[in-house]
């Protein structure tokens, strides 16, 4: 049994190795792509709206009333990135529905990925919003003694973020594959609902803590206080 | 025995110890976070959005002790460099 789907090697020409986790992420890109650019072939902002608006909108909103919740500053301006972010660990955990259907997820070389775009965003959007040297001051807060541990802290916390996924979405489908061998018909299937249900909230606490992190690069927002 | 079956013995023995006594603390401080979690939702049923995030958010930090447990045990087992180490000068020799 192949721990993930690195192993499992379609093509190789020479050095290079076309394994599975590449083409389905692959596959999944141009699903997500092709859904997104056939679902906003008619938009309208008046009149009856296609269910597919509806539901995107849904969805859209959603991501986006919870990046407000988070504190950022233009929570619209991060919203590509981190809805992206969302919507493919989401997309790639609903997958595990299709039979044979390994998540790219559950290979530790994506999710390494994934969380090397959080930790290269983190820095470009601090600096972008409060320039070089303020972004820099931030790892000084609250004193100077902090700085080794915020640094130590930056690489360590992209390091839980690409082990929580590939851990929960790789142990997920590991134990479908040993329950699928040992009781066949049943107990697989209460298996895979929870497994989506963990996908889910792993996909919520990817996209969430990623938010954090580039909230507490950027500047906080300014609350409203109301006086009297 | 030789030094492999040593090195062997303790990394898989260290590993089991590792992520079980480190899941302990995360297990117990989980529970507790979710346990009052629960108390102010019933408490107050309005906050209900911001104390659900604020709890998965916490919980991620909490679960990033145990998922360090779990890279050490695992680099103990699948890339543990004395083992590497031991190989090589055997297999050098």
């Amino acid at each position: 049994m192949n721990l993930t789907s690195d192993q499992t090697v379609l093509w190789r020409h020479g050095w290079v190795n076309l394994n599975e986790t590449i083409v389905t992420t692959w596959l999944m890109m141009l699903g997500i792509a092709g859904a997104a650019k056939i679902m906003t072939r008619r938009l309208r902002i008046e009149g009856p709206v296609s269910r597919w608006q509806a539901a995107l909108e849904i969805i859209v909103s959603v991501i986006m009333s919870q990046l407000e919740g988070v504190g950022l500053n233009h929570a619209r301006k991060y919203l590509p990135f981190l809805g992206t972010l969302f919507l493919f660990v989401a997309i790639s955990c609903l997958g595990t529905v299709i039979p044979g259907f390994d998540p790219p997820t559950s290979s530790l070389s994506t999710t390494t990925a994934l969380a090397g775009c959080v930790f290269l965003s983190v820095p470009l959007f601090g600096i972008e919003d409060r320039g070089l040297w303020g972004y820099l001051k931030t790892y000084t807060e609250p004193t100077i003694i902090m700085l080794p541990f915020n640094i130590i802290g930056e690489f360590s916390r992209t390091l839980a973020l690409a082990m929580r996924l590939f851990g929960n979405m790789m142990s997920g489908t590991m134990i479908v594959a040993i329950l699928i061998t040992i009781t066949p018909l049943f107990f697989p299937l209460v298996m895979t609902a929870l497994g989506l249900l963990t996908g889910m909230v792993q996909a919520y606490i990817f996209f969430i803590l990623a938010a954090v992190y580039i909230a507490a690069a950027t500047r906080p927002r300014i609350q409203e206080t109301s006086h009297g | 025995m030789d030094n492999s079956t040593w090195i062997a013995m303790a990394s898989i023995i260290t590993a089991g110890i590792t992520i079980g006594i480190g899941s302990i603390g995360t297990a117990l401080g989980q529970g507790r976070a979710v346990a009052l979690a629960l108390s102010s939702l019933a408490q107050q049923p309005d906050a209900s959005a911001t104390i659900t995030r604020t709890l998965f958010v916490g919980l991620a930090m909490i679960e990033s002790l145990a998922i360090y447990c779990f890279v050490v045990s695992m680099i103990l087992i699948f890339a543990n460099p004395f083992w590497t180490h031991v190989i090589a000068q055997a297999t050098g020799k």
